[in-house]
């Protein structure tokens, strides 16, 4: 497991979250996982291909979906399928653009895909040579699980350069 | 909540706003602080091509403008503003704030950005700041009735 590239998703989802909800934020449970993710509630799944290649996803109920809605929109929002989505996928873009400034700012350059929401019962697809990080973090709204799958395509050209060549 | 002294035009009307982002909950988060500022809002659009219509037919003193949209992107559609109207003041909004998104923004002609989530103090000084090369704007913000300075 990456932790230098998973951190920088943590630290943003930290900020994104504590910030958008007005209220400090904890993790409260950090698994490893290695099989296709059983999601929680409502999923957005976020591909990143380049220098790091993987996925994130970021994953609630549709009760904390409503509870993040009202507050993003600072009044009270009529529940609906369409507002979780659209929360979820809010809440994924902010956490995800603010990770990527972190790891740009690093010099490395990818691309971010945009966000596909899973609703329905099936495991989301795991990659198979790599290992998950879950993220239990805990907002005033409730629980929120991020799955985050990371790992180098290449290597950095500066790392490249300082590797000696072998004949 | 925290209150801001009214940002107004020069001539002591609202600063108009044109609110460009995909996702209702920005554009609803954006017009909340807009109200705060005293401000008014000229229009909405999710993409950049609705907003380069929008500003045309309303004809903004400024334009929050997200960079990640449908059928086009931000930085497009300030390009294409800017290149119709070079006195569109144009201020970035977007989670995506490394380097070389602001570079190329602002190389096309927007004023400034700001990264989401965002935060209202922060927004109220960068269209301080814009607006206060705008020769229609206030030199400096016109406190209304009943607020206080914060």
């Amino acid at each position: 497991m990456r932790m230098e590239l998973i951190q920088p998703f943590i630290n943003a989802a930290d900020a994104v979250f504590a910030e958008s909800l007005q209220a400090p934020t904890k993790i409260v449970d950090l698994a490893m996982e290695e099989n296709a993710y059983r999601r929680k509630g409502i999923a957005a799944l976020i591909a990143i291909k380049g220098d790091i290649e993987g996925r994130v996803i970021l994953d609630l109920s549709p009760e904390v979906a409503m509870k993040v809605a009202s507050q993003l929109a600072g009044e009270e929002i009529e529940a609906s399928e369409q507002v979780v989505k659209e929360t979820v996928c809010e809440l994924a873009n902010m956490v995800i653009g603010n990770s990527v400034t972190l790891l740009n700012d690093q010099g490395f350059h990818f691309k971010v895909f945009p966000p596909e929401i899973h609703m329905n019962e099936e495991g989301l697809g795991g990659s198979a040579d790599t290992e998950a990080l879950v993220i239990c973090i805990e907002t005033p709204c409730g629980e929120i699980y991020l799955n985050i799958a990371m790992h180098y395509l290449h290597r950095r050209r500066n790392e490249r350069n300082a590797v000696p060549a072998l004949d | 909540m925290k209150q801001f002294a009214a940002l107004l035009r020069k001539d002591n009307r609202p600063v108009r706003y044109l609110v460009v982002d995909d996702s209702v909950f920005a554009r609803k988060n954006l017009i909340k602080m807009i109200e705060q500022f005293g401000g008014e809002v000229a229009g909405e659009a999710g993409d950049g091509l609705t907003a380069i219509a929008e500003f045309n037919r309303v004809k903004p003193d400024i334009v929050l403008m997200d960079i990640t949209m449908p059928q086009m992107e931000g930085i497009e559609a300030v390009e294409r503003i800017v290149r119709q109207h070079s006195d569109a003041r144009i201020v970035m909004v977007s989670s995506v704030g490394y380097q070389e998104n602001i570079l190329a923004a602002l190389q096309k002609g927007a004023k400034h950005f700001v990264q989401k989530p965002v935060k209202p103090e922060v927004l109220y000084e960068i269209l301080r700041y814009v607006l206060s090369d705008d020769p229609n704007a206030a030199g400096a913000p016109v406190a209304l009735a009943g607020e206080h300075r914060s």
